[in-house]
């Protein structure tokens, strides 16, 4: 029945084809982000493109040999792949030499190596081989605490590397889960929580309660159509528009997002019919009280448990360079006045040097960088300055160009244009995979494909918001164009295993 | 197979709904706004001036009397800042730890990415000490400007200093920026425009550790700096330095003009100073010390000092006399010294004479006819008339406030006209007899030191003078103001002047002259001599005197405060100069010994 000859004819050209363009581009941007007169033949191995080259070969030749090999081998040592990625995960602790302040790598010759690339696919072998089990239900708590398991053995020796970027992209199997049967609630709670972090961030815990406090009444009395709660509740609308106005609270773009946010949740509670005959609005204030505690517990973990380079990637996305130097000069103001005591100017002493301290980390660590990363996009403007024109590029502004922020170089150089097919190429790429994923006949398959784009997908949106200010700053790679043989190594197996699977899935029922 | 299928539109929903908002995100920075392009200039764009060379100033014979030196600033980056051996770096700028680090924070507040002068002009010396071991310290590094430098030490007025320009100048000239430095005073205030040159600017392209990458756009936006241009001035740097070691002790000036081209030979202003004192970051430790001074040392007296004339003006009285008619050269007048005081000398019988002998009743009775020629009933009118006639004349000699010069910040003097006396007196109660003593050139009389020079130089061309002027020529081009070459008749005929200079010439030479010191062996010399009197201490010594006779080569004034009688300081002052400049020596030894070694500073007031 299998055509053993033609392993290339049933393959996904399409795939294949994105896969190659985003190499091609990854290896020409890294070209230009490390060009220097002195060497510019693009084959050079001494340079970053030339070993590129050479990773792209391997990876190519990596490529084949999947398609080569059975899909059923991936079936059947799905487990032992993800037992032997986890050896090797704990041998780089013990073993691994240290990069930047992480313990992720084994060192072979001049060559480094990173399993935790490697244990992104083994872990999605894994999952696909678990929650394609007979009778597995995902509603059933055993599995949840099992795909967790899973998820979070990878996801916590990788934290303990100190590999922080790495760990976080093990929150994309969500994607994964919930198309296998996880609550949308959670998903939903999910987004939520992280939007009422940043919201409480940039307003404060005061606002934000004041705020949800009076969506909740407005809701209250929509569903309750009552009279004298919905004067009420003008009233309240009111005395908070003052308030605002009073503070100030100008934008209003994130003045409608609150709103947006926390009229969906009500929404979602009041609408649900089983809550309804249960007394909604007990549940209502439940929720209500439950989400200041979380707002006011953003502002303590903030203050207190983050560290302050942590603390700052999030202030620098806020904006809050100019909040600080206002209120560095308050206080500078304040040591030089008669009135204050000893003890109350030592207070202060140490306050100023703590807020110079972080303006300093803004100004200069990851404040500098977001800020020279997106000058260097935004100066590329629609055409970009031409290949190997970008100054930002050439005069290395930007850090890490040729592998955390190597979208800055195609921002810069390509422009929109440039920008924007990348973009649309991973679009496509994506929903490519959900396309193919969603053809499987066999549940492994279909599981497997979500894993690639749910892993593709995450490190798209974290590297990339990352340079254009929507994200903080987390090192992670931007798949197949970003520089290293690891990453590219681990994506191609990642999604070269997809394209096996998905090229037998006519003859083989798994 | 499982009820979750439509799940496949919600995930690709958020993925599609990500990628929209990067797009947007993208066509905001990318397209929309463009403060991201003007960063991306200014991270890279390094504008560097190049600084033109300051203009040089030449004497007259081309001895070169301003010129500029290298002075090194020592710069910093804090940002290339590494560790250092902090020790051994104060060590060698002899500063004390604390001096290193108030002086490190203060930059470091400024930019950390910028350079900074760390310490300013160090010397040749100093720098040839540190330049092979700045290595050492990365993050320092030198750039070169230039400083003025004035080999004679002498002419400190007239040449004037330079310093950084003051906001105020920096908003009403667009070409200065903060920093740059401008002429404040004398010949580097006169000629900034020339002196400066034209600043030139360099684009270049800078790395993230600032280093430089290249031209910025094939540097088709720069341009090169213009030096700026070498004056030649009229003045004779011997004579000006023989002047300053004349009047040394002493407190007034001393002003010479060549009578036929209106260039100033010297120009002294006693007490002076090292012209080296107001350089660079001298200027901090000196200029305090220079303005406090009570002698004044940076006040030019021969510009801004206002005295009266004395009796140098009797020369103008008889000019406008006779020019008007009122008497002939031969026309005497008895010294009567009821009308006003004067020494024992014989009457004298004509113009020539009285000038010889500075005689004052004689003066008191021609200024009489020159105001009261009868032209009205009333004597009070009558004055008026006359004065108002006799100030329009006296102020075509120079004076007043007439006379132009390229000097900057020369005073006007005071020529009191009809409006003056009516606004002191009131109209109609003024006549001669209240303004007589100007008939002897004291009274409300102000004269200044340059215009007593102009004087001297309008008698020696006998009726005209060029606007007096340090400038000879620019470059290699006479290319000298226009004003500067034209003739001012004063509207006195050639011909009355015959008497005033014969009598000036028997100042000098005859028995009874009052100005017999100031005779010349070998060189027919005029003068006339003026004893201001002062109220407020010993009189002040004036002389004034051109020489020689026929085809006069210099004219001169020279002032000497609180000395007493003009024929017994200034006529041998100027005696000397105008020797040493014809002549290049002096003959007479005992005469320039007895100048020298005269302390004239602190005379005692007269009770």
């Amino acid at each position: 029945m299998r055509n053993q000859r033609s392993i290339f004819k049933n393959i996904d050209w399409v795939t294949i084809s994105i896969y190659l363009a985003l190499v091609f581009i990854g290896w020409i941007s890294i070209y230009a982000a490390v060009y220097n007169e002195e060497n510019s033949a693009i084959f050079d191995v001494s340079q970053r493109y030339g070993s590129q080259l050479i990773w792209m070969i391997f990876a190519f030749i990596i490529a084949f040999v999947i398609l080569l090999l059975d899909g059923n081998f991936f079936t059947s040592f799905a487990i032992p792949i993800y037992g032997l990625l986890m050896l090797i995960l704990v041998a780089v602790l013990l073993f691994g030499v240290t990069v930047n302040g992480a313990t992720s790598w084994f060192e072979i010759g001049r060559v480094k190596i990173q399993p935790a690339e490697f244990a992104k696919f083994a872990t999605v072998l894994a999952l696909a081989k678990y929650l394609s089990m007979p009778n597995i239900r995902i509603k059933e708590f055993k599995t949840k605490v099992i795909a967790t398991t899973i998820i979070a053995i990878p996801a916590l020796l990788i934290l303990m590397q100190n590999d922080t970027g790495s760990t976080l992209t093990y929150v994309a199997f969500i994607f994964l889960l919930y198309r296998e049967g996880l609550s949308g609630n959670i998903l939903f709670l999910g987004v939520l929580a992280i939007l009422v972090f940043v919201l409480t961030l940039v307003f404060g815990a005061t606002s934000m309660i004041l705020f949800g406090f009076i969506i909740f009444l407005l809701l209250y009395a929509a569903t309750k159509y009552d009279l004298k709660i919905t004067v009420f509740t003008t009233l309240a609308i009111i005395s908070f528009l003052i308030f605002n106005t009073y503070f100030e609270i100008k934008d209003s773009f994130i003045f409608f997002g609150i709103t947006l946010i926390l009229f969906s949740i009500f929404l979602f509670i009041f609408t649900n019919k089983k809550l309804k005959d249960k007394g909604s609005h007990y549940l209502g204030i439940f929720i209500f009280v439950v989400s200041c505690a979380y707002i006011y517990s953003i502002d303590f973990a903030f203050n207190k448990v983050l560290k302050e380079h942590q603390r700052t990637r999030i202030t620098v996305l806020l904006g809050e360079e100019d909040q600080l130097i206002k209120q560095i000069k308050t206080l500078e103001f304040k040591m030089n006045e008669e009135t204050f005591s000893q003890e109350q100017k030592l207070v202060i002493k140490t306050d100023l040097k703590t807020k110079k301290e972080s303006l300093k980390e803004l100004q200069q660590g990851n404040g500098w960088n977001i800020k020279q990363s997106l000058i260097a996009i935004g100066s590329g403007g629609f055409t970009g300055k031409g290949f190997l024109q970008g100054t930002q590029t050439k005069f290395n502004f930007v850090p890490e160009q040729s592998t955390d922020f190597i979208f800055c170089t195609i921002g810069e150089e390509w422009g929109f244009l440039g920008t924007s097919f990348v973009i649309l190429l991973y679009m496509a790429l994506f929903l490519r995979i959900i396309f193919i994923a969603e053809k499987q006949r066999s549940t492994f398959s279909r599981i497997y494909g979500y894993g690639v784009a749910s892993i593709l997908f995450i490190h798209f949106i974290v590297n990339i918001g990352m340079t254009i200010g929507l994200v903080p700053v987390i090192g992670i790679p931007l798949p197949f164009i970003s520089y290293g043989g690891s990453s590219l190594w681990s994506f191609t197996i990642l999604l070269f295993i997809f394209i096996k699977l998905d090229s037998e899935r006519l003859f083989v029922l798994r | 197979m499982n009820n979750f299928t439509n799940r496949k539109y919600i995930i690709g929903a958020i993925f599609i709904s990500i990628g929209l908002i990067f797009l947007i995100r993208l066509i905001n920075i990318q397209l929309i706004n463009n403060k991201y392009k003007l960063d991306s200039d200014s991270n890279v764009l390094r504008v560097i001036t190049q600084y033109p060379a300051r203009g040089l100033v030449y004497d007259r014979k081309g001895v070169l009397l301003v010129y500029n030196e290298a002075a090194y600033d020592l710069m910093l980056i804090p940002r290339q800042l590494k560790e250092i051996d902090t020790n051994a770096f104060c060590k060698l700028f002899e500063l004390t730890k604390e001096e290193f680090i108030e002086k490190l924070t203060k930059i470091k507040n400024y930019s950390t990415y910028k350079p900074s002068v760390f310490e300013k002009e160090l010397s040749t010396e100093a720098y040839a000490n540190i330049q092979d071991q700045l290595y050492k310290f990365p993050g320092f590094f030198i750039e070169t400007r230039t400083l003025r430098s004035y080999p004679n030490k002498n002419a400190a007025h007239l040449l004037g200093y330079i310093g950084e320009v003051t906001p105020g100048i920096i908003e009403k000239d667009n070409y200065y920026k903060s920093g740059d430095y401008i002429g404040k005073s004398g010949i580097e205030l006169a000629y900034e425009d020339l002196l400066r040159g034209k600043r030139g600017v360099k684009k270049v392209m800078v790395d993230v550790h600032n280093r430089e990458k290249g031209r910025y756009l094939n540097g088709t936006e720069d341009t090169l700096s213009i030096s700026g241009k070498t004056l030649h001035t009229g003045i004779d740097i011997d004579l000006q330095t023989y002047g300053e070691l004349l009047m040394q002790n002493k407190i007034g000036s001393i002003v010479a003009i060549e009578p036929s081209s209106g260039e100033i030979l010297c120009l002294v202003s006693s007490p002076s100073y090292n012209p080296n004192m107001l350089v660079g970051r001298e200027v901090r430790k000196n200029y305090p010390i220079l303005s406090k001074d009570s002698l004044n040392p940076l006040f030019n007296r021969a510009t801004m000092a206002q005295y009266p004339p004395g009796s140098i003006f009797k020369t103008i009285q008889a000019l406008i006399a006779m020019q008007e008619g009122v008497i002939t050269e031969n026309t005497g007048f008895s010294c009567l010294k009821n009308l006003v005081g004067c020494h024992n000398h014989p009457s004298a019988t004509d113009v020539a004479s009285s000038i010889k002998m500075s005689c004052n009743p004689y003066y008191f009775q021609v200024f009489k006819k020159i105001i009261q020629q009868n032209k009205a009933k009333s004597i009070y009118k009558d004055s008026e008339i006359g004065l108002a006639e006799w100030s329009k004349r006296v102020k075509k000699f120079g004076f007043g406030g007439t006379l132009q010069t390229d000097i900057p910040g020369v005073k006007n003097g005071l020529v009191p006209g009809v409006e003056f006396y009516n606004k002191w007196y009131g109209e109609g109660r003024w006549a001669f007899s209240t303004i007589f003593s100007l008939s002897i050139g004291q009274g409300e009389l102000g004269v200044i030191p340059i215009q007593m020079a102009n004087l001297a130089a309008i008698i020696a061309n006998k009726g005209f003078y060029y606007s007096p002027h340090i400038i000879k020529r620019v470059d290699e081009k006479a290319t000298i103001p226009d004003m500067f070459k034209q003739k001012n008749y004063v509207g006195v005929d050639a011909k009355y002047f015959e008497p005033i200079i014969d009598g000036m010439h028997r100042v000098t030479s005859e028995a009874g002259g009052t100005a017999r010191r100031a005779k010349i062996e070998g060189i027919e010399v005029c003068g006339k001599t003026g004893t201001a009197q002062n109220p407020h201490g010993e009189d002040h010594s004036v002389f004034i005197a051109f020489a020689p006779k026929d085809n006069p080569k210099i004219a001169i004034a020279v002032y000497v405060e609180n000395a007493g009688f003009g024929g017994t300081w200034a006529a041998p002052i100027a005696s000397l100069m105008m020797e040493k400049y014809l002549t290049d020596s002096i003959s007479n030894k005992i005469k320039e010994q007895r100048i020298l070694e005269a302390n004239l500073m602190n005379v005692t007031p007269k009770k």
